[in-house]
């Protein structure tokens, strides 16, 4: 089946740095994939960039396909149809998401009028009803409070009700809940699961926390320093990973079961973007780092028939984990 | 709410009078009166009569509580120069100075406002810099300058109009542009930076990521952000209107309250000079009071607050 999003060497760079390089992703319908990697390694650019958020003075080259039409480009009314209606997006700090002087209604109803057929009493019945379906209490009144009358988490529903309004077929959450407390984190996490269920919509779970990705995504793709660096599916990936980025990704995590053992931490930090190293951007962090790590980026290649990893040494990594799991 | 204006209105009534003791206290000490307007040659008798007949020679804390006794009996005293109720003349110049200060109002925000959301809309772009060159030029030069200028330019090169004087409507023009220019000039660039912090808040990327088109997102959702700051400036203005020309009716010779102010000051009439002030103070306050209540009609944040305050 033709897949719903497909990106092909996306590219991205704001006054000269480059700060995404060439970025493959498809999406199916209905799926849920998990984008992870530390800040600033490209994961919510590469979704600003495929709807056309990024400001003015970013180059973004490539391709970016939602059923087959060409969205990189696109004239802007196509643009403002996709945005909401075919895919929505919600924000981590849902506080400054939502326009302070609007009342929430005024701002449902904008997405409704926008991309649904409905009026007058229809939209305001509609915009109660998805206030409902977020489990936001009392909703016929609370819609004509405004944003600073709600909690973080509150403010977090009202942003996917709105984000539901149009229908979408892909919900794409950029790190959802790194601002909320964890308990309403679990909340959240649960609503968004729920209703993709529902909604059979597809989902792009943005996050820097492991387990989070882990527990709601059928696939995740690693991302580090403006590429991705490796794909599987979510149990394959936390259970067997095969880059040495992912392998130091997961390493860090303590395990819930099992004996104790000694957290691992990554060395070094992320390469700056306007000096990137020729060569594997993560070879000055990495253990396994060879000779031939330093001459030419390597290309995603497939691994097993669901997962690829853009790395020379996969093979040499994951006979040392292997090995370091016989031990 | 009731409870958060009254605190405004308290602290504006307190404004008022510390502005009326100060000019009150510096003008009695930097000179005195009967010299000014008698004259240095003016026989001794004549000085000590005058000084007697206006109650200089009470004690300073005398004439001060004087002074509020007859502003409470809604008296502002007599000009020294003429005798005549010093509100009276005021009050007759005040046309004068409208007549310069509501146009020029006007022409501010319709230059400055629409220049500043322009200049902010299309960032870094020529049209951007030339409107901030414009700007900071309109800022910096002082409005004597600017009054000159224009008066070399359209009076003296060019003989379009007048360099002075009340006649006509023509007369106005030039001091009408002078005030209108800088005027102008501060708020585009206000209007330009409140616009460019709105534009970069998540709610702007949320609006446009549910699919709002550009336009829409400017007009319904970063104006109405961008208006709270701009309404400060804008109070401020509403506040110059009585006396904020004092520089450009001096320059242009135009009959107003600024000019009067300047005559009296020199003079040291004293009455004029308070009957002013007061006036000044009043609008300043009340214009900040305006801004006030519309910063409650604009942000709801602030509206709740002072429900609770």
């Amino acid at each position: 089946m033709a897949p719903l999003v497909s990106i092909e060497g996306l590219s991205i760079a704001f006054n000269d740095v480059p700060v995404l390089r060439g970025v493959d992703l498809a999406l199916g319908r209905g799926e849920a994939l998990g984008l992870v990697g530390e800040s600033g390694s490209g994961k919510s650019v590469t979704w600003l960039a495929a709807l056309g958020l990024l400001p003015r003075h970013a180059k973004v080259s490539g391709s970016v396909r939602l059923d087959g039409r060409e969205l990189l480009g696109a004239p802007a009314a196509e643009l403002d149809h996709v945005r909401g209606g075919r895919v929505a997006m919600i924000f981590q700090d849902p506080a400054s998401a939502l326009n302070p002087v609007l009342t929430i209604r005024k701002q449902l109803c904008e997405a409704l009028a926008l991309h649904r057929d409905l009026q007058g009493e229809a939209v305001k019945a509609e915009a109660k009803r998805l206030l409902d379906l977020v489990g936001i209490p009392d909703a016929a009144r609370r819609l004509s409070a405004y944003p600073h009358e709600f909690s973080g988490g509150q403010v977090q529903r009202i942003m996917i009700a709105m984000a539901l309004a149009g229908n979408p077929d892909l919900l794409i959450a950029d790190e959802p809940t790194t601002a909320l407390d964890a308990t309403i984190q679990a909340q959240i996490l649960e609503l968004l699961s729920t209703i993709r269920r529902e909604m059979s919509m597809a989902m792009v779970l943005i996050s820097h926390d492991l387990g989070v990705v882990a527990e709601n995504c059928d696939r995740v793709a690693v991302m580090y320093a403006g590429r991705i660096v490796e794909q599987a599916p979510s149990n394959q990936l936390f259970a067997d990973p095969v880059h040495p980025y992912a392998q130091g990704l997961i390493g860090a995590l303590p395990p819930l079961d099992g004996p104790r053992r000694r957290l691992t931490a990554i060395p070094g930090t992320v390469p700056d973007p306007a000096h990137m190293p020729s060569g594997c951007a993560f070879a000055p962090r990495c253990a396994l780092a060879a000779e031939p790590c330093g001459l030419a980026a390597p290309s995603l290649a497939l691994i097993s028939d669901d997962r690829t990893v853009a790395c020379i040494r996969a093979e040499a990594s994951r006979r040392t984990l292997l090995g370091m799991a016989a031990e | 709410m009731g409870r958060y204006f009254a605190i405004r209105i308290g602290r504006a009534a307190l404004t008022i009078v510390l502005v009326v003791t100060f000019a009150f206290v510096v003008l009695r000490l930097s000179g005195d009166p009967a010299l000014m307007i008698l004259g240095p040659e003016a026989p001794p008798e004549a000085i000590a009569a005058f000084r007697k007949a206006w109650g200089l020679d009470d004690p300073i804390w005398f004439q001060y509580l004087d002074y509020f006794s007859a502003i409470a009996k809604g008296e502002l005293g007599r000009s020294m120069r003429d005798g005549r109720p010093a509100i009276e003349l005021v009050l007759e110049r005040i046309p004068a100075t409208l007549a310069l200060t509501l146009p020029a109002f006007f022409f501010k925000v319709a230059l400055g406002v629409p220049a500043g959301i322009y200049a902010a809309l299309h960032r870094g772009s020529g049209i951007d810099r030339a409107v901030m060159m414009t700007a900071v030029a309109g800022f910096t030069v002082p409005s004597f300058v600017l009054a000159l200028i224009l008066v070399l330019v359209f009076a003296v090169q060019l003989g379009w109009l007048p360099s002075g004087g009340q006649d006509s409507w023509r007369h106005a023009i030039l001091p009408i542009a002078t005030l209108s220019l800088g005027g102008a000039a501060v708020l585009a660039r206000f209007t330009r930076s409140a616009m460019l912090e709105v534009l970069g808040q998540p709610y702007i990327r949320t609006a446009s990521a549910k699919g709002v088109p550009w336009h829409k997102v400017v007009t319904s959702h970063a104006l109405p952000n961008a208006a709270i700051p701009t309404v400060t400036i804008l109070g401020f203005m509403v506040g110059t209107l009585i006396a904020g020309a004092v520089v450009v009716e001096s320059v242009f010779a135009w009959p107003g309250v600024g000019r009067l102010l300047v005559v009296a000051v020199a003079n040291r009439d004293l009455a004029v000079v308070q009957c002013i002030l007061l006036l000044v103070a009043m609008t300043m306050v009340t214009s900040n009071l305006v801004v006030d209540f519309l910063y409650g009609f604009l942000d709801p944040r602030l509206r709740a607050k002072g429900a609770h305050a």
